[in-house]
């Protein structure tokens, strides 16, 4: 469904992505995670068409999307979130969501029909006429959703949609995930609650300093030792196993 | 549904406003009536671009004087009669203002960039329109006399009246659909979050661009109207800045992004001005002076526009809230 290949983008002389390639099979729920600054938002942004790649391609769906506007790609059924919520301040959710859902729908009411039907899946459903600037933090992450989600996507990719939510706002929102990609949507997550991505994700990508330096299934991936020096340092990982060698003769 | 209310609402609200002829004896009555949906159509031209789309022009006469001198010099030089002047004028209004758009939105440029940008294209059409000889250049273009409706000039202002009462009504309906289309949640999308826009599937420049040339289309007939009705203009007139700003200040005031804000703004800065210039007599720059007083006084106790003022009742005039609920 997703095939990226090599994909680079500088800022000034910072490498933030650096010839990352991966691919996503359809139906799938995967995940890429990677410590501050990894160049996973970067990444998102790349295959969506908000920065230009200085190099590697994309193909999404059979065709090469490489240099397509953003608008073109979410009409291609690719759709991102955005990590710091970007709601339609002054609108309601209603109004918010039916925007996503106008890419399929032409009709105003259709649209709007549509929205209230998408925030009753997300939860949002008792919210519908509310100011979108007057949500929590957790209303906007699932507004973000909402919206990604009402333009009946094929692919979408949920930027740190629990980032910020609570315990049990996550517990909530976790089986929403599931739904989705029960519902037929490819999933492609990034995430740092390590709860979640265990939970979800069948397979996932780690990215540091703009390179993907371990892949496979979450729990093979939270035990490789590149990734766990990635995330706490160099010498974690030999520290840690040695430590938990110690750890019987303490008992 | 309150949309259908909105319409409805609407189009009360003109029927009443078309009573004004029967009703109304005196001349200068009738002429205030006419100058307040004269103003209306401005402001409500710049709100669909600066309300709707939240692209602030400053230089609305860019589309204003377009309109107005092509309706004049086709006339003059062309012999081509003002109905389809008033055409040709709109036409040619949307496409200075695509040509605007094109130059700004294109560049990705936004907020005061955009501003100055379309200011600057008003005052280059202003130097342009004095230093060429088929508008008149500096002395500016008459349209010798002819009171017939066949030539879009009436004998006595209720002609006027009917002509830009349709005119208004034309550009209201179009904004009342913009209320109700994907087309303006759209632009309305792109004005208040552009990166969400797009990454939701909205083509954003084909938007602006298309607020843009709805914008210069209804901006360029206000002018052509304005030409008709004073048979008169020059340069400053045309393409100064005091129509960007009676452009710009009319929603502002009355509330931008909402249907009805124009109608009101209009109403009420106009209103204003005239009876200031009734007890102050004719001082130059006198009706600026009252748009700004009004201006900061809206701004720092109704930033939403007098149309706030309505509350409850607002929302049946068109605000935002209440469009979709
Ligand atoms: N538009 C930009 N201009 C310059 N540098 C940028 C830009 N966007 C990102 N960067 C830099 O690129 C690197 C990768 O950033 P990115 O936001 O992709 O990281 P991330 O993995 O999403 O991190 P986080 O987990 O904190 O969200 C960072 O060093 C960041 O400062
Ligand atoms: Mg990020």
């Amino acid at each position: 469904m997703l095939e990226v290949d090599g994909i680079t983008k500088s800022f000034g002389g910072l490498k933030a992505v650096d010839g990352v390639s991966l691919s996503v099979k359809q139906g799938s729920l995967v995940s890429l995670i990677g410590p501050n600054g990894a160049g996973k938002t970067t990444f998102f942004a790349l295959i969506t068409g908000f920065h230009r790649p200085d190099g590697g391609t994309v193909q999404f769906d059979g065709k090469n999307i490489m240099g397509a506007k953003p608008s073109d790609i979410a009409q291609a059924g690719m759709v991102r979130t955005f990590q710091i919520v970007q709601p339609f301040a002054g609108q309601t959710v209603r109004e918010n969501i039916a925007v996503g859902a106008h890419l399929r729908h032409a009709s105003r009411r259709d649209a709007l029909d549509r929205a209230a039907e998408v925030a009753e899946k997300v939860g949002l459903g008792d919210r519908l006429d509310m100011d979108a600037a007057s949500l929590t933090v957790a209303g906007r992450k699932r507004l973000e959703v909402a919206r990604a989600l009402a333009t009946d996507p094929k692919l979408v990719l949920f930027d740190e949609v629990l980032a910020g939510l609570n315990p049990s706002e996550i517990r909530d929102v976790i089986p929403v995930i599931r739904a989705v990609r029960d519902s037929g949507v490819t999933i492609l997550l990034i995430e740092h609650v390590m709860q979640a991505v265990m939970q979800l994700s069948e397979y996932t990508w780690v990215l540091n300093q703009g390179r993907l330096i371990a892949e496979g299934p979450p729990r093979a991936v939270a035990a490789d030792k590149a990734v766990i020096e990635a995330y706490l340092g160099p010498g974690m990982a030999a520290r840690l196993s040695a430590q938990a060698k110690r750890e019987p003769a303490h008992a | 549904m309150i949309n259908r209310n909105q319409l409805l609402t609407l189009l009360i609200v003109f029927a009443i406003i078309g009573t004004a002829p029967f009703l109304i004896t005196r001349e200068s009555t009738l002429n205030t009536v006419i100058l307040i949906l004269y103003v209306a159509l401005l402001g409500q031209a710049w709100n669909i671009l600066g309300g709707y789309g939240g692209q602030f022009s400053f230089g609305h006469a860019a589309f204003f004087g377009t309109g107005a001198y092509s309706v004049a010099v086709l006339q003059l030089q062309y012999g081509i009669n003002p109905w389809i002047g008033l055409f040709i004028g709109g036409l040619l209004a949307m496409g200075v203002a695509l040509f605007i758009g094109f130059a700004s939105f294109r560049y990705g440029l936004r907020g005061s960039y955009f501003a100055l940008v379309t200011l600057a294209f008003a005052e280059v059409l202003r130097i342009l329109s004095n230093s060429v000889s088929f508008t008149g250049g500096g002395v500016g273009i008459l349209i010798p006399l002819s009171r017939d409706p066949a030539n879009m000039q009436f004998a006595n202002n209720v002609g006027y009246f009917w002509l830009i009462w349709a005119l208004c009504l034309a550009c209201f309906l179009t904004v009342w659909w913009l209320g109700r289309s994907r087309f303006g949640a759209w632009l309305q999308a792109v004005r208040d979050n552009e990166d969400a826009a797009r990454a939701l599937g909205v083509d954003v420049f084909a938007t602006k661009m298309k607020a843009a040339a709805l914008s210069g289309f209804f901006s360029g007939l206000a002018g052509v109207f304005y030409a008709q009705f004073y048979l008169y203009l020059d340069p400053a007139i045309a393409y100064g800045s005091a129509v960007s700003i009676e452009s710009l200040l009319v929603p502002i005031i009355g509330g931008m992004g909402t249907l009805f804000g124009p109608l009101i703004g209009a109403a009420v800065t106009h209103l204003l001005a005239e009876t200031t210039r009734h007890f102050v007599g004719d001082v130059p720059g006198i009706a600026l002076a009252i748009y700004g007083l009004l201006l900061i006084l809206v701004v720092m106790f109704l930033p939403r526009g007098l149309i706030s003022i309505f509350g409850r009742i607002g929302g049946l005039f068109g605000s935002r809230r209440a469009a979709d609920a």
